[in-house]
């Protein structure tokens, strides 16, 4: 489904903050594949991400998703094949838009934008039975604008909107970091019955362990902007943090392994 | 003394003139609240209009042809402020200043059209000309209401309202204000956010340029210095339209509509300086002081008040902080 070949990317090249955050990554993700990952701060987590998203283009590498090379592709025609949800609960909706208009705004996503309405009344029906699915106390809000929510309301819509249009693939980067921990937990056990609803292929950027190993059905763990460990099936669900930690210090070859630079 | 029956018979000319800026203000109203843009090309559009609409009359072209025009000239004119500012890398602020001066050369080869060289103005006089707004109408008292200033400013504000009302309710006009609102979003969403810049900042120059055609026809004349400070008056007239009446227009619809109202009251408050016989020569300092006091008063109002924003239910469950959602409610007030 996704296909990331020989990946370079370096930030602010030739100059005193020269970053190479991306140093030959590869990364093949199967169709329903749902990938956890993790690494320290600057290991390159959410630079693949950005780098998969379009944010930038990357240096070197082809990135393929679904048969179709988008290495070339602008960010804004890639989120033709991707959904995506953020760290910053500020960053996936539009604050002074409503509810119904920001998910009609996903609905559209990778479809040409003409004169046709914005918003149907069709659709506002279906949005007010997604959001009453959601549990939120949203389904009745739905002209509400976006920024009167509280952030684990809005990773929640961001998630609605992702998924809403059928992605190939979703991109979640920490979205619960900035939330607390209850509702980080509320928003991650969201994402878990979104993705598994809809079959999508997800990569999922965590700084915590613990959620790294019970979400998904494969994590790899990023170092020095390649990926040192990844494991899938039977010996992921075996896994412990313990073990993770041990075979990050076996592979990277340091005792950098320690809870400052894995869960800062 | 100062003599009470004038002021009255100056509001009038009042209203036309804050219906005619009305045009020119919804335009700003555009790439200034929607786009969050603030977008200096209209002091060069301000002028441009105007003078593509006088030089077409006066070539013998009819006045809807003259309008239409003029608004195609305005939208060039935006679009050459988006690609500078879009394919080109410049600030907003800075590429609308370079398009402005641009125009300055530019205003100045169309007033003399013709004549091979510069023009730094160009009369037209609705005696040989069937202009569709005049101040004659307006105080020349033999005229029927219909031919008034008043009635086709409001005219065109009402009908430039429904059309953009129209717009900004279908997927194409969604994506513009969505790009506004948060580019970062709109680019995950597949919105090309330079494509709805480019058009945003189009669709406002054009309106500034027809206000500048109707201005032109208003006051019968067209000069090169017409749109000097105009970017003031079109923001004066959004913050005046905002601070008064967002407490009761909340619909899209009205809340332009509340600009056209700003740009009237902006009018009427200079008709009753003037009348109080302050110098004229202050008028302009008088006016960017009335538009920073008023850009400050958001800004004053958050740093040293609290505003008590209505706060929404939150879920039964907790699904999310409330001290999240009272921050934002505080910002967004």
């Amino acid at each position: 489904m996704l296909e990331l070949k020989n990946i370079w990317k370096t930030f602010n090249a030739g100059t005193v903050n020269e970053k190479q955050a991306l140093r030959g990554l590869n990364l093949t993700l199967k169709d329903g594949d749902f990938v956890t990952v993790i690494g320290g701060n600057g290991a390159g987590k959410s630079t693949m991400l950005n780098a998969v998203a379009g944010v930038w283009s990357v240096d070197e590498g082809s990135i393929t998703i679904d048969g179709t090379d988008v290495t070339r592709l602008p960010e804004y025609k890639r989120a033709k094949f991707i959904g995506r949800v953020f760290q910053d609960p500020m960053m996936g909706t539009a604050p002074t838009m409503q509810i119904e208009e920001n998910l009609a705004l996903a609905a559209r996503r990778g479809q040409r934008r003409g004169l046709g309405w914005g918003i149907t009344r069709t659709e506002r029906a279906d949005y007010m039975e997604l959001l009453r699915n959601l549990d939120l106390g949203l389904e009745n809000r739905l002209t509400s604008k976006v920024g009167l929510l509280s952030g684990g309301q809005r990773q929640a819509l961001t998630l609605l909107m992702a998924s809403l249009k059928q992605p190939k693939l979703l991109l979640l980067d920490e979205h619960t970091a900035a939330l607390d921990p209850k509702t980080a937990a509320k928003v991650l056990a969201l994402s878990d019955q979104i993705v598994a609803e809809n079959h999508l292929t997800t990569l999922m950027v965590t700084h915590n362990m613990k959620d790294a190993i019970a979400h998904g059905n494969r994590l790899i763990m990023m170092y020095d902007g390649k990926i040192v460990i990844d494991v899938a099936g039977e010996e992921k669900k075996k896994l412990t943090v313990p073990d993770l930690l041990a075979l990050f210090s076996k592979v990277s070859g340091s005792d950098e392994a320690d809870d400052k630079l894995l869960l800062s | 003394m100062l003599d009470f029956a004038k002021l009255i018979s100056s509001l009038p000319g009042g209203v036309a003139q804050g219906l005619i800026w009305g045009v020119m203000a919804i335009g700003v109203y555009l790439t200034y609240k929607i786009l969050d843009i603030a977008d200096l090309t209209v002091d060069g559009t301000m002028c441009t209009g105007g003078a593509v609409c006088v030089m077409m009359i006066i070539n013998g072209h009819s006045v809807p042809v003259a309008l239409l025009c003029a608004f195609l000239a305005g939208m060039a004119a935006g679009l050459v402020t988006g690609l500078l500012h879009t394919a080109m890398g410049i600030q907003a602020l800075l590429a609308g200043i370079l398009t402005q001066l641009a125009l300055y050369s530019i205003n100045l080869k169309i007033m003399g059209w013709g004549t091979g060289s510069g023009r730094s103005n160009q009369p037209i006089s609705v005696d040989n000309y069937n202009l569709v707004v005049s101040s004659r109408y307006l105080f020349d008292g033999s005229y029927p209401w219909y031919k008034s200033p008043i009635f086709w400013g409001a005219v065109f504000c009402v009908v430039i309202i429904l059309i953009l009302y129209w717009f900004f309710g279908t997927e194409l006009g969604c994506a513009i204000r969505a790009t506004g609102a948060n580019p970062n979003m709109s680019r995950a969403q597949g919105i090309n956010v330079d494509f709805n810049k480019v058009l945003g900042l189009m669709l406002s120059n054009g309106l500034v340029a027809l206000s500048s055609g109707l201005l032109a026809q208003y006051q019968g004349f067209i000069d090169i210095n017409s749109g000097r400070g105009a970017i003031v008056i079109g923001l004066a007239a959004v913050i005046i339209g905002e601070v008064v009446f967002s407490r009761i227009f909340r619909n899209f619809a009205l809340k332009m509509l509340g600009v056209v109202f700003g740009a009237i009251i902006y009018y009427m408050v200079m008709q009753v300086v003037l009348w109080l016989k302050v110098d004229s020569d202050m008028l302009k300092i008088l006016s960017a002081a009335i538009v920073a006091i008023f850009l400050a008063v958001p800004y004053w109002k958050g740093k040293y008040t609290h505003v008590h924003v209505k706060h929404l239910p939150e879920a039964a469950d907790g699904a999310g902080s409330s001290a999240a959602a009272g921050e934002e409610a505080g910002r967004n007030a």
